[in-house]
């Protein structure tokens, strides 16, 4: 049976993604320790958004920009960073830019700390930008990437041929040059007259320098984008889509693997996260009512010295709880078994509650992860 | 202690971090308003949105689609309102679609500081003054973003100095800041990131905007497991399984009241975090872990009518 790890045997790259609040920042982290605390691979996690509890747990007090080497018990080596996108985007625009006044101009445009800060292609640009510039360092042999939960999390696929795109655009020369052609100059005025009337000149004036300061920079910006989108093409560089076995999330990650899919990027595995386990099934559940139902609890209240109605209340309650989480835990495997007659490998990851707080229980839950089996169609 | 009523409002900003339920309890609290008789425009402020999953319609639009009794549903496209915006305030005859503009419109409405936002804003508050509605309820961009729409139309005074939008925007501004009229809804749930996005958006809401909290909802509350001496006889008998319980047979039985033990008593605790940070400043309302709804629109049904309760 194929674990998880076996399907990603040989990546440099793996790029985790999935919708939010489905745990993929841990499980991104967990699978890089646990990797890093058993194999010789010197590994990279590069996470956008990290829990405080996450940095607590890999015993450093905040994650930054720059990875920081986690001390760690194993044969390998694990570092973390944070995607941090303002000052990604500033170191780029220094090593772009022609000279220091240049980049110097360009960081002082408001246009700019406003399209770096806030604009959501441009985060996930400067994500890939960032893989990019962290393995021409050749500092690491594997590379785990969590991208942004964001609902369109997939721009970041495009966001390089479409940054690419823009730097060629008629759009961007109507901006620069808006009065050289004619045609151009026609099809730019309801937009200067609209810009002009609602946000006034001033605005107008800043987007026209930070565009004329940017293309300055275009040659420089197209051949990173080829580079970056032909590693995200490698052979070695392999996805991974995480949901939980929700129905939204689900059909959210259905959406990514399709769309990874379209674009023949390498697919290397569904993880299905915080899955109620197996022992929960109603199989195991209804066989353990019966016992239950069975046995005398006046002997064990009097070992206990409990209550003998309280005792039955508490049984009754655990069997109403047993039996609620088995309806649950039944849809949650045939969800998985439906998600594997997909092209996609399914593997089933089981919820690890309370478990994350140290590093030996971020490694453990990684070495679950790594572990989990795939599901498959037919039980 | 006494706070305006989630129900006396005008315009309700419901936003949570991702994962936590933010779209379905802003349709449970939509429906939950309009069942009290009020005329509810329940407004997706992501274009993207499967708001319409939630009642049972699809392709919904910039033009509000009446899904029941009182409550009418729209899904907001800058585009669109920038259409909207640009008829009635500069008479400027954009009928058809921007055309070859909507590309450079859509990047300048994203790069550009605030313009999405301020149209976004600008059509809440719009609806607002309309009175076609007696409530407008958004639901809004995740924790992350939300103060940046609610503080645009300041924000954009800082940056444009001259221009129409300029003028417009104090009586925005007047809106956004009354708290009898407008307040956010900030949607949790009872776990540690969620919470301590809360927290985040409660500073930066306060240090960034004037808009008030209206109130705070705890999605997924889990029960109580059991109570008192009934409660500590439960985690004896799955800690040191005595008896019976200590047979394989009994393996789920005892997980899953270990499971749910651990759940609710992590529930407890981020909720007490929550209750601290928000010190009786505004109500926090509860909402079960709803796991018996068999689709969108039952859930719906639920929400709303437990929501129902806590708002009349």
């Amino acid at each position: 049976m194929t674990t998880l790890r076996e399907s990603f045997d040989g990546c440099r790259i793996i790029i985790t993604c999935g919708p939010g609040g489905i745990g993929k920042t841990t499980s991104a982290a967990a699978m890089a320790t646990a990797i890093a605390a058993s194999e010789a691979l010197r590994v990279l996690v590069l996470t956008v958004d990290p829990a405080r509890r996450l940095a607590d747990a890999l015993g450093i007090s905040g994650i930054g920009n720059e990875p920081q080497v986690v001390p760690l018990d194993g044969p390998g080596e694990l570092s973390v960073a944070m995607l941090d996108p303002q000052s990604s985007w500033d170191a780029l625009i220094r090593r772009q830019a022609a000279d220091e006044e240049t980049a110097e101009r360009i960081l002082r445009n408001v246009l700019y700390q406003n399209l770096t800060r806030r604009f959501v292609q441009s985060h996930d640009y400067i994500a890939m930008e960032r893989l990019h510039e962290l393995v021409t360092r050749d500092a690491w042999d594997l590379i785990i990437v969590d991208t942004p939960p964001t609902r369109n999390a997939l721009d970041f696929l495009d966001a390089a041929s479409r940054m690419a795109d823009f730097f060629s655009s008629r759009f961007l020369k109507w901006i620069i040059a808006p009065t050289r052609s004619g045609v151009a100059g026609l099809a730019t005025k309801p937009l200067t007259y609209i810009a002009d009337r609602i946000l006034g000149n001033q605005f107008l004036t800043d987007i026209t320098e930070f565009f004329v300061l940017l293309n300055s920079m275009y040659d420089g910006f197209v051949e990173r984008a080829r580079e970056v989108e032909s590693l995200l093409q490698d052979d070695t560089t392999k996805f991974l889509v995480v949901s939980t076995p929700e129905a939204i999330p689900t059909r959210e990650a259905a959406f990514f693997d399709g769309e990874l899919r379209k674009r023949n990027l390498r697919v290397g595995g569904w993880l299905v996260n915080r899955m109620l386990p197996q022992s929960l099934g109603s199989e195991s559940v209804t066989t353990g009512v019966a016992v239950l139902a069975q046995a005398d609890l006046n002997a064990l209240a009097t070992q206990l010295a409990a209550d003998p109605s309280m005792l039955s209340e508490v049984r009754d309650r655990m069997v109403t709880l047993a039996e609620q989480f088995a309806i649950l835990a039944d849809n949650e495997q045939r969800m998985a078994r439906d998600l594997a007659t997909g092209p996609t490998p399914v593997f089933a990851a089981y919820t690890a509650e309370g478990e994350i707080d140290t590093l030996t229980g971020v490694t453990n839950f990684g070495r679950r992860l790594l572990l989990a089996e795939r599901v498959l169609k037919f039980d | 202690m006494s706070f305006p009523s989630l129900g006396s409002h005008r315009l309700l900003f419901v936003t949570g971090k991702g994962g936590v339920g933010k779209t379905t309890i802003a349709a449970g609290l939509a429906q939950a308003l309009a069942s009290q008789g009020k005329s509810v425009l329940l407004v997706a402020l992501d274009q993207r949105s499967e708001i319409g999953d939630a009642f049972g319609v699809s392709n919904l639009g910039f033009d509000p689609v009446r899904v029941s009794d009182g409550l009418s549903v729209m899904v907001l496209n800058t585009e669109a309102a920038l259409q909207e915006y640009l008829k009635l305030n500069l008479k400027v005859p954009i009928v058809t679609k921007l055309g070859p503009l909507a590309n450079a419109f859509d990047f300048l409405a994203n790069a550009a500081p605030g313009v999405r936002e301020i149209l976004t804003i600008g059509k809440l508050c719009h609806e607002v003054r309309q009175r076609h509605y007696d409530v407008i309820v958004a639901d809004s961009p995740a924790t992350g973003h939300i103060v940046g729409y609610l503080a645009a139309p300041e924000a954009i005074n800082s940056f444009v100095r001259v221009g129409l939008i300029r003028s417009q925007t104090d009586w925005m501004v007047e809106i956004l800041h009354d708290p009898a009229q407008c307040g956010v809804v900030a949607v949790t749930t009872p776990e540690e990131m969620p919470v301590v996005e809360t927290q985040q958006l409660l500073t930066t809401l306060a240090a960034e905007t004037s808009v008030r909290v209206a109130a705070a909802i705890v999605n997924r509350m889990p029960e109580p497991v059991l109570r008192g001496p009934a409660l500590a006889l439960a985690e004896t008998l799955v800690a040191e399984r005595p008896g019976i319980f200590e047979t394989e047979a009994l393996e789920g039985i005892v997980t899953a009241t270990r499971l749910a033990i651990s759940r609710r008593a992590e529930a407890e605790r981020q909720f007490d975090v929550l209750a601290s940070v928000v010190n009786g400043s505004f109500p926090i309302i509860t909402q079960p872990n709803v796991i018996n709804a068999a689709d969108s629109v039952a859930m719906t049904a639920i929400i709303s009518e437990s929501l129902a309760e806590e708002i009349s």
